[in-house]
Parts: C-alpha cells; sequence; structure tokens
C-alpha cells in the first residue's frame, strides 16, 4: 500500500442497549476508492458505516468499542467533536431527504451554518455540477427541491454533502429506493467522484457492489449457539474482483452466488 | 412520498376502477366482492354524515351572528367606546377591541415564545426524562383547569397588590395559552421526519443549528395553527378577565391600575341587560370578535406558507 489509509478500524463493536449489532471489524480504507459494504439485511451494514462520521451518537444508548482512526485519529477519542467528523466525512442516505427548501438553499445548506467566507453561489454551481445535476436545474435554482425526482433528490442530496467539502462520502444504500436510470447516472457519478473523494457505500445489490467498487467487505449475521443473540461479524475483506471470482469464505461464496440472503 | 408509487402498478389501477372494467378477468374480479363494496359505501355516507353534522352548528352559529350583528356593526360602533347607560343608542366597543388587543398580543408575546421553547425542551432535550415528563404531565393539567381559577390566581397574586389592568387580565391569558402552546407544538415538532434531522447532523450542524434551520421550519404551518388555536381561544375568554381587568366604558390608559374593557366581557355585560340597545351592541360585539379571531389566523396561515416549501 503506498499511500496513509484514509480509515484505520481496529476491533470495531456496536452494541444497541444490551444487544451486541456488530463485532471484531477490523479494516482499513485507502483513500480515493470505492468500498463497498455487502451482506444480507440486517448485518449491521449501515450500524458499520454510520461509525464512520458518528451518527450512531445519535441514538441513544448506543455503545462504540474499538477504534476508528481517520487519518490516524481517532475518531471516538473524548476530545473529538462529532460535528468536526461529519464535516470531514459526509453522508448521503438511503431515502432522498432534501430539506423543504429551495434547491440552493439545500446546497448551502452546510456552508451558511459552517460560516463560508467564500461565494456561496459559486459553492453552488460548483457542487451541483459536482454531483451532475446542474445543467437540469439551473434554470430553477430557486424552485422547491421537493419538486425534483427521486433521483434528482439524490443527486442533490450529494451536492449537499460535497458542498461542506468533506474528503470522504458515506452512502447507505443510495439508489435502492431509485429507478434503473436513475441508478445508472449516481453510478456514473460514483465513479467521477473518487477522483476526490474516499466513498464508502453500502449496498444490497451484487451487480452495484461488483460494478462499482473497488474493495468490498462482506459482513455476515452470526447467531450463538442457543439461537438467543445474533450480531454481525465482518466475514471478508478484499478487492472486488476477488471478492467475486475468488472468495476464500465459503460463507461470502454462498452470498455472492445467490445460495441465501 | 415515495417516488417509485406514483405510477401505479395494473393492481393498483384496476382496484381503484369500477367493478365492470375488470369483467372478463377473474383474478381481479374476486377481490371486489359485493359486500365490500356496500361496507365502502356505507362508510362513505357515515363518515360525510357525521362531516355535515359537525358543521351544522359552525354555519347556524356565524349565520345568526352575522344575522343579529351586523344591523349595528357600523363605523361608529367600531370608533366609538361604550355609551355610560345601557340604554342609549350609539357608541361601540372600541374600549373592548383596544383591551382585547392589547391582552392577547402581551398574553401572545409571553407565552408563544416561552411555551415553543418549552415544547423544543420536551421533544429535542428531555424526551422522557423525568423532568419533561413533569412538565407534559402539569401542562395537561393546567389545560383542563376551568379558567375561573387562572383569574382567581391572578387576582389574588397581582390584583390585590396591584389593582385591575391589561398586564394582569394579559396574564391570565397568558397563563391559560401557555399549555395548549406547549402540548400542541411538540405534538408538531415531534411530526417532523428523523430523515430530516439526520441529513442535518450529517452535514456537521450542530443541535441548535438543526432545531433552529430545519426542525422549527419544517414545523412551522403545524405550530401557527396551534398556537392560533391558543389565541382564539385566550380572545373569547371571559370569566379570567372579570377577576383581572374588570370593564370600563373608556379607552384604556395605562397598563396597570386601571380597569380595562375587553370584547368579551363587554359582550358579556350587553348580553345579560334588559336593554335592547346594549344586546344589539353585544350581537355587533360577538361579529367583532369573531372576525378579530379570524383575522388572527388567516394572517397566521399566511404568513407560515409564505416561506415554506412543502410542495
Ligand atoms: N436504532 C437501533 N436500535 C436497536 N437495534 C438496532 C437499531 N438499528 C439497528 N438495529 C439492529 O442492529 C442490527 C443491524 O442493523 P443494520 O445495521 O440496520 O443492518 P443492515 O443495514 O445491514 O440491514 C439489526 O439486528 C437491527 O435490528
Ligand atoms: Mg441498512
Amino acid at each position: 500500500m503506498s499511500e496513509e489509509p484514509a480509515f484505520r478500524v481496529r476491533d470495531l463493536a456496536v452494541s444497541y442497549g444490551s444487544q451486541v449489532a456488530l463485532k471484531d471489524v477490523t479494516l482499513d480504507i485507502e483513500p480515493r476508492k470505492i468500498i463497498a459494504i455487502i451482506g444480507p439485511s440486517g448485518c449491521g451494514k449501515s450500524t458499520l458505516i454510520r461509525c464512520f462520521n458518528r451518527m450512531n451518537d445519535l441514538i441513544p444508548g448506543t455503545r462504540v468499542q474499538g477504534q476508528v482512526l481517520y487519518h490516524g485519529q481517532d475518531i471516538y477519542a473524548n476530545d473529538v467533536d462529532p460535528v468536526t467528523v461529519r464535516r470531514n466525512v459526509g453522508m448521503v442516505f438511503q431515502r432522498p431527504n432534501p430539506f423543504p427548501k429551495s434547491i440552493k438553499e439545500n446546497v448551502a445548506y452546510g456552508a451558511r451554518i459552517n460560516g463560508y467566507k467564500g461565494n456561496i453561489d459559486e459553492l453552488v454551481e460548483r457542487s451541483l455540477r459536482g454531483a451532475a445535476l446542474w445543467d437540469e436545474v439551473k434554470d430553477n435554482l430557486n424552485r422547491s427541491a421537493l419538486a425534483l425526482s427521486g433521483g434528482q433528490q439524490q443527486r442533490l442530496c450529494i451536492a449537499r454533502a460535497i458542498a461542506v467539502q468533506p474528503d470522504t462520502i458515506l452512502m447507505d444504500e443510495p439508489a435502492s429506493a431509485l429507478d434503473p436510470v436513475a441508478t445508472s447516472k449516481i453510478e456514473d457519478l460514483m465513479q467521477e467522484l473518487k477522483e476526490r473523494y474516499t466513498i464508502i457505500i453500502v449496498t444490497h445489490n451484487m451487480q452495484q457492489a461488483a460494478r462499482v467498487s473497488d474493495k468490498a467487505a462482506f459482513l455476515y449475521t452470526e447467531v450463538n449457539e442457543a439461537g438467543t443473540a445474533r450480531w454481525g461479524v465482518l466475514v471478508e475483506y478484499d478487492d472486488t474482483s476477488r471478492i467475486f471470482t475468488n472468495p476464500r469464505d465459503k460463507r461470502t461464496d454462498d452470498y455472492i452466488s445467490g445460495r441465501f440472503g | 412520498m415515495p417516488v417509485g408509487m406514483s405510477a401505479g402498478t395494473p393492481a393498483g389501477a384496476a382496484a381503484g376502477a369500477p367493478a365492470g372494467a375488470a369483467a372478463g378477468n377473474p383474478l381481479l374480479m374476486r377481490s371486489t366482492s359485493r359486500a365490500r363494496v356496500v361496507k365502502d359505501v356505507a362508510a362513505r355516507v357515515a363518515m360525510w354524515l357525521a362531516a355535515l353534522i359537525v358543521l351544522v352548528p359552525v354555519i347556524l352559529i356565524l349565520y345568526y351572528v352575522a344575522a343579529k350583528g351586523l344591523p349595528t356593526m357600523d363605523w361608529e360602533f367600531l370608533t366609538q367606546p361604550t355609551p355610560y347607560s345601557m340604554r342609549l343608542r350609539g357608541g361601540g366597543f372600541v374600549n373592548g377591541l383596544i383591551g382585547t388587543l392589547l391582552m392577547v398580543v402581551l398574553a401572545a408575546v409571553v407565552s408563544i415564545p416561552l411555551g415553543l421553547l418549552g415544547a423544543i425542551y420536551l421533544v429535542e432535550y428531555g424526551k422522557k426524562g423525568l423532568l419533561a415528563q413533569v412538565i407534559r404531565f402539569f401542562s395537561d393539567v393546567m389545560t383542563g383547569v376551568p379558567s375561573v381559577f387562572v383569574g382567581l390566581f391572578v387576582y389574588t397574586a397581582m390584583v390585590i397588590p396591584f389593582g385591575f389592568g391589561v398586564v394582569m387580565g394579559a396574564a391570565s391569558l397568558a397563563i391559560i395559552m401557555l399549555p395548549i402552546v406547549v402540548r400542541s407544538s411538540e405534538e408538531m415538532l415531534k411530526l417532523v421526519p428523523r430523515e430530516l434531522k439526520e441529513a442535518s447532523y450529517a452535514l456537521g450542524a450542530g443541535h441548535w443549528h438543526t432545531i433552529s434551520r430545519v426542525v422549527l421550519p419544517a414545523a412551522a404551518p403545524g405550530l401557527t395553527t396551534g398556537t392560533m388555536l391558543a389565541v382564539a381561544r385566550a380572545a373569547g375568554e371571559t370569566a379570567p378577565l372579570l377577576l383581572t381587568a374588570l370593564s370600563a366604558q373608556e379607552i384604556v390608559t395605562r397598563l396597570v391600575g386601571e380597569a380595562t374593557a375587553s370584547l368579551p366581557v363587554l359582550i358579556y355585560y350587553g348580553a345579560r341587560n334588559p336593554f335592547p340597545a346594549g344586546q344589539e351592541r353585544a350581537w355587533a360585539g360577538a361579529l367583532e370578535l369573531l372576525l378579530l379571531v379570524l383575522v388572527f389566523t388567516l394572517l397566521a396561515r399566511v404568513a407560515s406558507s409564505r416561506n415554506r416549501l412543502w410542495q
């Protein structure tokens, strides 16, 4: 590996109250790559991705153990403000969630609350261009974001995220609520974005993971012997080509070839 | 609404179409059985009837107040204070209008921000904690307390030491409004989708930014409606004002230590006196109060829909 990883995750475990949701996750994420997190429903993909920007802090009773080092700094250390983390690590959600504001105000939101000193109009244009949405909305910047189609809304959410100038973007199943055309636009966009950003994407869709990602992490649910508790573990983390052609673990093989999940 | 759903699957379209459209397709016909159609029609008729029955008293009240009040409601009524004797014709309720406006606005200025902050505390900070539960409980109790008790409380606490006045009347109205504002605002704030708040946090917004720039704007229309309900309730209160502001024939000149007229109290005095002139003024006053509440509500609606972009 030539470059310092963007993230190093060490022995990460997450529990909701007394229920462990995720255990023993250790992986390194290289910058400016697309990393896919795959696995069956409920195995902890969202739980894992929400550790990278401390979104799990918002759910009362959530406990995170282990380390998440972002450029060498533990983001769960006591003196780290989650707000600072989130300004560097943006996020796009499963369902497009634009604010009930104009297109422009959606994009400008992060900049405004962060006290951005530069020219807001330029930032809005740059971000919308970055999210491949500018040509479709440039004449209607003051229209409600809610009037856009689902795919446009999702690209608006990406524009809104990159306007804060993060270096990593997390995407939790960003295309699962979209039609195939909108999905392929998002996938194309991801290829452009990876020139400048590290992208971590959760996806349900194996073809999508195979198409877009450089590396893939396969999570799977383990159950205790009594069958009373279940938690997710990281089964395998490798180059996407290897995961899809020659996985080391039988569970990975079974999952990607559709034998379960 | 979810985008993918708008297209409507063939099955969904057929279920909404008349039964005849599905003829020939046994699969679709089975789902629209006779009993179901009958039940559907019956439920529809029942709901329409219920809605009509609710509307009847409202329309009757509006009609009656307008019919009885309009003949007396002229420029003089709107601009002149009450004559010294109920027997005299002429004059009007401007003393009551000014008193009501002063007291309601003063009460609103105190209770709306306070109630809103309280609701924000309940939803965003206190949540299910002990203090929040205590506040909720006492708000509910306060909503149920008869308003004359509030009047008696303010009478003892403020009128005995300082005399009657606008401030005392406003205090009793504020006490009545506060729990309504808190509880209705809490319900509205709870309706703001979690996804919107998460979007804000994910962009590096802190708690207060998220509340002030996302939660409050998104909830604004609902907050306005609840708040206006409280204002309308306060504008119509009579009993507490009898104990705190009393009434007067002149336009008020001081906020403390001077008995002050209000529309509901003038209506009350006018309605229970034996002279037709006084009664007619009471009808016109009732119409004026109704219009006042209507104007308040409309203004608030317009103001809150101005900045919102929910489609
Ligand atoms: N807020 C929460 N509170 C309690 N349990 C949760 C919460 N969110 C997720 N879980 C549980 O954690 C496990 C992993 O969930 P999640 O990370 O959402 O899975 P995935 O995204 O892979 O479908 C599931 O068993 C789920 O029920
Ligand atoms: Mg998920």
